[in-house]
């Protein structure tokens, strides 16, 4: 037999593809029509960026505590526990950010919810509009119909991909805590999905990676701009 | 196996309406005739557990995945229907674990809806470290399965086994197991494996044996007829993957000689044969595949060569 070195991913998954996708179908129709509710925070979310303020932050960073919430308790306890024993720490963790969304956002004077002109902005805005508006069609467009679709807020992908969009948009403290979730979501995701051998493995990393570059980046850019303390000049 | 050059009338027309009959059928898994497997040749055949001499036909049903389809009723009807397919064609023993999800409610579940079949073998597994747990796990399994008792409980994957197998061993003595038994996915614990076989009483030994998988030949299953240990084989089509790599060739013409109209049934009758298996536990979700995979319990059987001859051909693939 072989070693466990050479296991494959698909070795790790608990259930088939179709039990899956399955699962969406059979949590679509239970928590109809919580979708366009969902759907509605997205556009709320949307409507408060365009004039950003400490109070629509605030808006924001609770709307986002709400969905990581609901994802927890409604699909990760309620329904993914139900063929994946890893559910429930899936749950917890959802729940933890949840939490720091409300410790950051919400209670705490944290990150404020501004779009830029800059590069990383300007991203963590198509991210944001690709979880919200994009990404639903992808489960129709790979061939497994309508009743599986996954959105923002009610689905745990879609939700972790728009999260890390918007806090590329976000500045202030807490900023990368509120990310660490949302990005090992991404890759856990990933992994699954690799190992179902589904053709969109490639999307939550790659918006996880996406959004460590930028923000990364973003970091360093202002830490470059910020004055020396020594001579006043503009570092 | 008589060489081709010395076959007899008998044997070459038998030879030849298995061909033909090979022939015809698509040699495709995915689009196996139920007509294949319910053309059995011959009654169910069956292995002796060493241990006591009751009797196991040699393919079961596993549930790895398969049977891990949560609280989805079309999923859940589906699997019903596999094990209703699994009975009426002669099967007997399901295995399960707590570490394949739903599988075990699932299979509770189409027990009561078949009615609780007698014939049925229950395997299960206890899969947590903690020995003092182990009854507390046990007793839940049990109540998913909705059984009085199980037949068969082994430690998964040798997790925590040192104490486990005193429990196990102490509810076998109070009537309320029948047999005990450990299991393993990976070659690297195959040592350990034999200290247990060595050391313990155990009743069963599950572990991965396939056509390309053959480690366990070396020792593990000399050991297993020497103690007098039952082998159950699982991963006999390594989760699909060999079933697939075989398909893109065409059936062998001699498959007819063993009685097999698919290569499941040829990758299954590799397994059984060998006189250390007693049962084979391969999972499926669908109906005819179940016909397809018991359907190997019946017919001629590989011996040696043709075992090696089976072996080689596939690596060839």
């Amino acid at each position: 037999m072989s070693e466990w070195w050479t296991y494959h991913l698909s070795d790790f998954l608990l259930f088939s593809s179709r039990t899956y996708y399955r699962l969406f179908e059979i949590y679509n129709a239970a928590i109809w029509p919580a979708q366009i509710a969902a759907a509605g925070l997205g556009l709320a979310i949307l409507a408060l960026l365009r004039r950003p303020s400490a109070a629509r932050g605030r808006a924001i960073a609770a709307i986002l505590a709400a969905c990581w919430l609901w994802v927890a308790i409604a699909f990760h306890a309620d329904r993914y526990a139900t063929i994946n024993w890893a559910a429930v720490y899936f749950a917890w963790a959802f729940g933890l950010e949840a939490a720091l969304l409300i410790g950051f956002g919400v209670v705490r004077i944290g990150p404020t919810f501004e779009p830029r002109a800059d590069r990383a902005s300007r991203a963590g805005l198509a991210i944001f509009l690709f979880a919200l508006a994009a990404e639903p069609f992808a489960t129709p467009l790979l061939g497994r119909g309508w009743k599986a679709v996954e959105i923002v807020g009610t689905a745990p992908d879609p939700t972790a991909i728009g999260t890390l969009g918007l806090l590329l948009i976000a500045r202030g403290r807490g900023r990368g805590w509120l990310m660490v979730l949302p990005a090992t979501w991404c890759a856990v995701s990933g992994f699954t999905l690799l190992a179902m051998k589904s053709s969109a493995a490639w999307i939550p990393p790659l918006a996880a990676l996406l959004a460590i570059v930028l923000a990364a980046s973003q970091t360093r850019a202002r830490r470059r701009r910020r004055p020396s303390l020594a001579t006043g000049a503009t570092v | 196996m008589r060489d081709e050059d010395t076959l007899s009338r008998r044997k070459f027309l038998t030879f030849v309406a298995a061909a033909g009959a090979a022939a015809a059928l698509r040699p495709s898994r995915a689009a196996a005739r139920p007509e294949a497997a319910a053309a059995r040749p011959g009654p169910l055949l069956t292995r002796p557990i060493p241990s006591t001499g009751e009797k196991l036909p040699l393919v079961g049903l596993g549930s790895w995945i398969t049977f891990n389809v949560g609280d989805d009723p079309a999923g859940r009807d589906s699997c019903a229907e596999v094990m209703r397919a699994f009975f009426a064609a002669g099967g007997r023993l399901i295995d399960s674990s707590p570490m394949y999800g739903s599988s075990q409610e699932v299979i509770g579940y189409g027990l009561r809806k078949l009615g609780n079949p007698s014939q049925l073998f229950s395997s299960d597994k206890v899969w947590i470290s903690s020995g003092t747990r182990g009854p507390q796990q046990i007793e839940e399994s049990r109540r998913h399965w909705g059984v009085p008792r199980f037949d068969l409980l082994e430690v998964h994957n040798l997790t925590g086994w040192e104490e486990h197998l005193p429990n196990l061993f102490a509810m076998k003595a109070a009537g309320k197991l029948r047999y005990v038994g450990v299991t393993t996915s990976e070659g690297r614990r195959h040592p350990e494996v034999e200290k247990i076989m060595r050391s313990q009483p155990i009743d069963f030994v599950q572990v991965s044996y396939n056509v390309l998988d053959r480690d366990v030949e070396e020792r593990i299953l000399p050991l297993a007829r020497e103690r007098r240990i039952g082998v159950i084989c699982n991963r006999p089509f390594r989760r699909g993957e060999l079933i697939r790599q075989v398909e893109r060739a065409p059936l062998p013409p001699w498959a007819g000689e063993i009685d097999c109209a698919s290569w499941a049934q040829v990758l299954l009758k590799f397994i059984v044969s060998h006189p250390a298996v007693v049962c084979a536990i391969p999972a499926t979700t669908r109906v005819d595949h179940v016909r397809e995979n018991v359907g190997a319990s019946s017919g001629r059987m590989p011996d040696e060569a043709m075992r090696r001859r089976i072996a080689a051909h596939v690596e060839k693939l």
